[in-house]
């Protein structure tokens, strides 16, 4: 049984990515289902938002789960799809600004720069899409060769500032129920503790 | 003489042609209460009898029923928007009491039928400003609140009304999670609940309430946010200090009492500004008192309402 799944072939991995990537999708095509419905409820603009902003967090969260499950599991292949897992959620983050920008303020600049200097949760929530930035614009092959693995990696570390900076987003918009925000900031930890278990690791292996 | 009908068997109705009869008979019923129903707004009511009152019918147009009675603010039933109409059919509205009492003469235990015809009912059409900013127009069926309290006689030292809403967590689910500390507490000065336009209020579009709404009876304050018109209210106790109210409780430095609608004091997060009307693609601005400024701005005269928000 540990044995299971050690290794995949190309191929096997291949399919695994298509699917995933349909999947990833599922979100955007139900929400656009729903628009075209007319089923987006009493307020769907306050639905898109909430949805696109909520599957943002998910995928930084499933990102950032990749590393310790691949550790736990000594699965390597997980890792392979970190990059396109990633760059979902830098898609819905991007979605989930234009909507606060196109269907939410409707190009009201002026206001928009008052909520972004004005409002800690627009604040962070605004900080953390400018920061995914560079990592989608790094995350190709030759960006990864350009940077070079101990640069590029440093860089990358940035996802636990964005994830963190996601759920206080997500914490600091609820009016009162913060149960959502708690799992994710859960989930945040959970990995985080993960990674410093088997950080201190090496560190004693390499040490001895 | 005992009776004998001339009739045999086989000229009488069959039983089955008249229960068809019977049951097309309540469908046609059935469609023109759903009719009525649609035309509520415009006179014709069905389900309550109210007369339209002229002086609550403003240009703004009416937020659909659908919309009005699935997307709604009601923790005792859950957080989300959707939660309340999903699950307040748990709530029995019958048998319904709200008790008065407090700084009174006469305490008195109202049967929610009792109620119904203490005066009579109006149906007024008022926009109401949540304080997430988005706001509905709704056509609401009651008699001024002012009604009510005069029929307990309130004694001199009676400078504040509160509000509870039923706290009963096999009722109302909601309530099994401490979001909120239950049961529902609200409250306004004795002049704010005198004020005409404070509406106790038992319908919406020609009927009696949904219970996502706050069935069977619950006061509609359209000046203030939508949190101030406490619903499902059992009990109203007239005291002399200002009570602390649910929300006040749970963020201090975020709800006020007074909370009313104010372009000018944003809340801690958001900005109170602009407002976006359910149905609308682009937001609105906000006005004060939510566009009753002429008949309540008197009651704030001289105070601070960045102070007292």
């Amino acid at each position: 049984m540990l044995d299971r799944f050690k290794r995949l072939s190309e191929r096997t991995i291949t399919r695994l990515k298509a699917l995933i990537f349909l999947l990833a999708l599922w979100p955007l095509a139900k929400l656009m289902i729903l628009g075209f419905q007319d089923d987006l409820g009493a307020n769907p603009i306050e639905k898109i938002l909430r949805n696109t902003g909520f599957w943002t967090l998910t995928f930084l969260t499933i990102t950032m789960a990749i590393t310790p499950l691949r550790q736990l599991t000594q699965r390597v292949w997980l890792g392979r799809f970190r990059r396109m897992l990633g760059l979902f959620a830098f898609f819905y983050g991007v979605l989930h600004f234009s909507t606060y920008l196109v269907l939410d303020q409707f190009f009201d600049w002026a206001n928009i720069l008052k909520d972004i200097s004005k409002r800690p949760y627009i604040t962070v929530g605004f900080s953390a899409l400018v920061l995914m930035t560079p990592l989608a614009v790094t995350s190709t092959d030759a960006m990864l060769k350009r940077l070079g693995g101990k640069r590029w990696r440093r860089l990358h570390r940035l996802v636990y500032l964005i994830t963190a900076a996601g759920v206080i987003h997500f914490w600091w918009l609820v009016k009162k129920d913060i149960s959502e925000p708690l799992i994710f900031a859960a989930l945040l930890a959970l990995s985080l503790t993960v990674r410093a278990y088997y950080a201190r690791q090496n560190r004693v292996n390499s040490a001895a | 003489m005992r009776y004998r009908s001339d009739l045999s068997e086989r000229e009488v109705t069959p039983r089955s042609v008249w229960e068809s009869r019977r049951e097309f008979l309540q469908q046609s019923l059935a469609v023109t209460a759903a009719a009525g129903l649609a035309l509520a707004p415009f006179g014709a009511l069905a389900g309550l009898d109210a007369k339209s009152n002229p002086d609550f019918r403003p240009e703004d147009k009416l937020t659909s029923r659908d919309k009005v009675i699935s997307y709604n603010n009601f923790y005792e039933f859950g957080t989300s928007k959707e939660d309340p109409a999903e699950n307040a059919g748990t709530l029995k509205t019958r048998p319904w009491t709200i008790s008065v009492e407090g700084e009174v003469n006469q305490p008195k235990t109202f049967d929610i039928d009792q109620l119904l015809k203490l005066a009579p009912l109006e149906e007024r059409i008022y926009r109401m400003r949540c304080v997430e900013a988005w706001s509905m127009v709704i056509p609401w069926i009651g008699f001024p609140l002012s009604a009510l309290l005069k029929q307990v006689d309130p004694k001199g030292n009676a400078k504040y009304v509160e509000f509870e809403t039923l706290k009963d967590p096999d009722q109302m689910p909601g309530q099994r999670r401490n979001v909120l500390n239950w049961p529902y507490r609200e409250g306004l000065r004795i002049d704010e609940a005198m004020n005409p336009l404070a509406l106790l209020t038992v319908g919406l579009y020609g009927d009696v309430l949904p219970n996502q709404n706050g069935a069977p009876v619950r006061i509609v304050v359209p000046w203030k946010y939508g949190f101030k018109s406490a619903k499902s209210i059992v009990r109203i106790r007239l005291v002399e200090k200002m009570p602390v109210t649910s929300w006040m409780q749970a963020g201090p430095e975020e709800y006020g009492f007074y909370a009313n609608v104010n372009p000018d004091v944003d809340h801690p997060r958001w900005s109170q500004a602009k407002e976006r009307r359910i149905g609308d693609f682009l937001k609105r601005p906000t006005l004060p008192f939510n566009g009753y400024g002429e008949q309540v701005a008197s009651l704030y005269a001289g105070m601070d309402l960045r102070r007292n928000f």
